[in-house]
């Protein structure tokens, strides 16, 4: 198996379609599929044994992705808002390999790296100059085919590290084919479809996006940078049909619309959200304001290649519209495990199978599940199960409810406390717009609960008012001990809270 | 007859269908397109006439497998011929498709 095998049905089925636009510039899948063997014939020198590509979204994204997957070498997308001694302990692990980065940062990081007499680095480029070879007039393909040895590696995702240092996730092709043939239908797109990707590269749902859209032969607009006037702009011009946004854009997006009947996007057939957890007011405000447009909500990680478990428009029509608080419920929930997945909730200490309803830790089983990080090895157990360290419960339907990363558990005198669990009733508390709660040390208890508070604005709540909400609702184990206020808390730029800063702040504050 | 790999390339010997193996069952196994074996794709195709019992065709992209689940072949390359393991013709999987996440 290899992701080239996908484009290369791509460009024999329908080869004309474009791919990939950026701007004015375009590529088709014929186009897409000469590039990519050219760069593979680049890459092939005998010494290359990593791409990494350190650079916002552009056409060169898709070439590098499947020209390394022809040349065997793993792609490895990093993330550009890293500092540059962040990124020296990333690139020491790509060598030897080839970096390609935009002119700014060549700058800086060519001295160090190119021509480095240890040898490490065999080039730096920019990511123009790598284009420029890929899509040279008579460049041709690398000769030999691509292997189609389902374990070699496609791509090395530095996982975002809210907690530790960043650690490189390896997806080999067998997983990454394996969530393409589970989940995307070929050629499954009209050829007037279009999806609007502004997800990063280095994410993991910008490189599932790359590849689903290649099979379901979708024309792909890359906006490198979000920002909601100018997504609202693109979507109406572009006539976009499909796209995906992290919580924090979907919320930028529904503000800057603001005060207009609707979205004014008749084109938008289905809207994706996914990568944190999106607040209940933003969805609902969003499905008024996008009255044509079918809602998915998904979950994933980097180590299951993307979407494991998915809120299709059905469930959220069927949620919105239901008297049924247990169904109404579900539209903060992440919907049902795809088909090619299996999902199990195991006790916190035991690991034992817990029944519908019980919350503990999210056990995920299939093909596209690599759990497998570099120099660690896999960490799937004997039958194949991954821990994704992520809390929730099942419902009775199946339907699956996210509570945060268990590694954020609040730990109170031997009681496992789920932060999501406060948050959530903090969240229906009409004052409150943000909320986040997290363990400070306890002399007594080991921990204590804290929690900081983002009011609305114009809104006002007392401490004790808010811990009284908490109590009346919860045991009082889980009553919020210490309760601050803050303009804002802070999220990473896919959308993700870092409650590892909240923590540093609270702890440093007492 | 033949070991198939999870993987592996083939084509049919006898139409355009090209192919690979998803899952591939243990042992030997008889997978024929247009009811000739099938062979590696990068081998010389002897050729012959498509078996008119095995002529409904591949489509490319869908997924073919039997009634035991334990063998899955993608058609990469879509021909006349049709697919059967032991001569029972082999079904496409039927998957509702799923709404685009990414």
């Amino acid at each position: 198996m290899n992701l080239m095998m996908l484009l290369e049905m791509a460009a024999g089925a329908f080869g004309d379609r474009v791919a990939f636009q950026n701007g004015d510039d375009r590529l088709t899948y014929q186009q897409l599929f000469d590039a990519s063997g050219a760069l593979a014939a680049e890459l092939s020198d005998g010494r290359t044994q990593h791409l990494a590509m350190l650079d916002e979204s552009s056409l060169a994204l898709p070439v590098a992705v499947f020209g390394a997957s022809w040349a065997g070498v793993p792609f490895a997308p990093l993330n550009y808002r890293l500092t540059d001694p962040e990124l020296d302990s990333l690139l020491s692990q790509l060598q030897p390999g080839r970096l390609v980065t935009e002119p700014g940062r060549l700058a800086r990081l060519g001295d160090k790296i190119d021509g480095a007499e240890d040898g490490h680095y065999v080039s730096v480029h920019t990511t123009g100059d790598l284009l420029a070879v890929a899509r040279a007039e008579g460049a041709s393909a690398r000769e030999e085919p691509w292997s189609m040895d389902m374990d070699d590696t496609a791509i090395l995702l530095f996982t975002s590290g809210t907690t530790g240092a960043p650690k490189a996730a390896v997806l080999r092709q067998k997983h990454l084919v394996s969530y393409v043939l589970g989940s995307v239908e070929f050629m499954g797109a009209d050829e007037n479809d279009a999806s609007l990707s502004c997800v990063p590269p280095y994410h993991i749902a910008g490189m599932a996006g790359i590849v689903s859209a290649v099979y379901s032969g979708r024309r792909v607009i890359q906006m490198p940078s979000f920002t909601a006037p100018s997504w609202i702009e693109t979507a109406r011009r572009e006539n976009v049909s499909h796209a995906m946004v992290v919580p924090t854009m979907l919320s930028r997006i529904v503000d800057e619309l603001e005060g207009e009947k609707d979205a004014g996007m008749p084109a938008l057939r289905n809207l994706a959200y996914g990568g944190g957890k999106m607040p209940q007011s933003v969805i609902e405000k969003a499905m008024e304001l996008f009255p044509g447009t079918s809602f998915t909500n998904a979950y994933g990680l980097t180590e299951t290649s993307s979407t494991i478990s998915l809120l299709g428009p059905d469930d959220h029509r069927d949620a919105m519209s239901s008297d049924d608080p247990d169904i109404r419920r579900r539209i903060v929930s992440v919907g049902q495990p795809l088909p090619t997945i299996e999902v199990g909730i195991r006790d916190v200490d035991t690991e034992e199978a817990l029944p519908a309803g019980e919350r503990g830790l999210i056990f995920v089983r299939g093909e596209q599940v690599s759990g497998e990080y570099r120099g660690k090895g896999s960490l799937l157990d004997d039958e194949g199960w991954f821990n994704t360290r992520d809390g929730g419960y099942l419902d009775d339907g199946g339907y699956l409810f996210l509570e945060g990363r268990m590694d954020d558990v609040i730990v109170r005198g031997g009681e496992n406390m789920s932060p999501g669990e406060i948050e959530d009733v903090l969240l229906t508390h009409e004052s409150v717009a943000d909320a986040c709660a997290i363990g400070v040390p306890d002399e007594q208890w080991g921990e204590a609960v804290a929690a900081v508070i983002v009011l609305k604005q114009g809104k006002d709540a007392s401490a004790s008012e808010l811990q009284q909400w908490v109590k009346d609702r919860l045991r009082s184990s889980r009553t919020p001990e210490r309760i601050d206020f803050w303009d804002e808390l802070p999220y990473n730029e896919t959308g993700k809270l870092l409650r590892r800063k909240v923590r540093e702040a609270m702890r440093g504050g007492e | 007859m033949a070991v198939l790999k999870a993987g592996s390339r083939l084509k049919s010997a006898v139409c355009s269908s090209e192919l690979m193996v998803v899952v591939a069952p243990e042992g030997d196994v008889d997978l024929t397109c247009g009811g000739a074996p099938v062979i590696e794709l990068t081998a010389d195709a002897a050729g012959g006439d498509v078996d008119p019992d095995h002529k409904t065709g591949t489509q490319m992209g869908k997924r073919y497998t039997n009634e035991a689940g334990d063998i899955e072949i993608l058609c990469t390359k879509p021909g006349e011929g049709s697919l059967a393991v032991g001569g029972t013709a082999l079904e496409i999987k039927g998957a509702k498709p799923l709404p685009s996440s990414d």
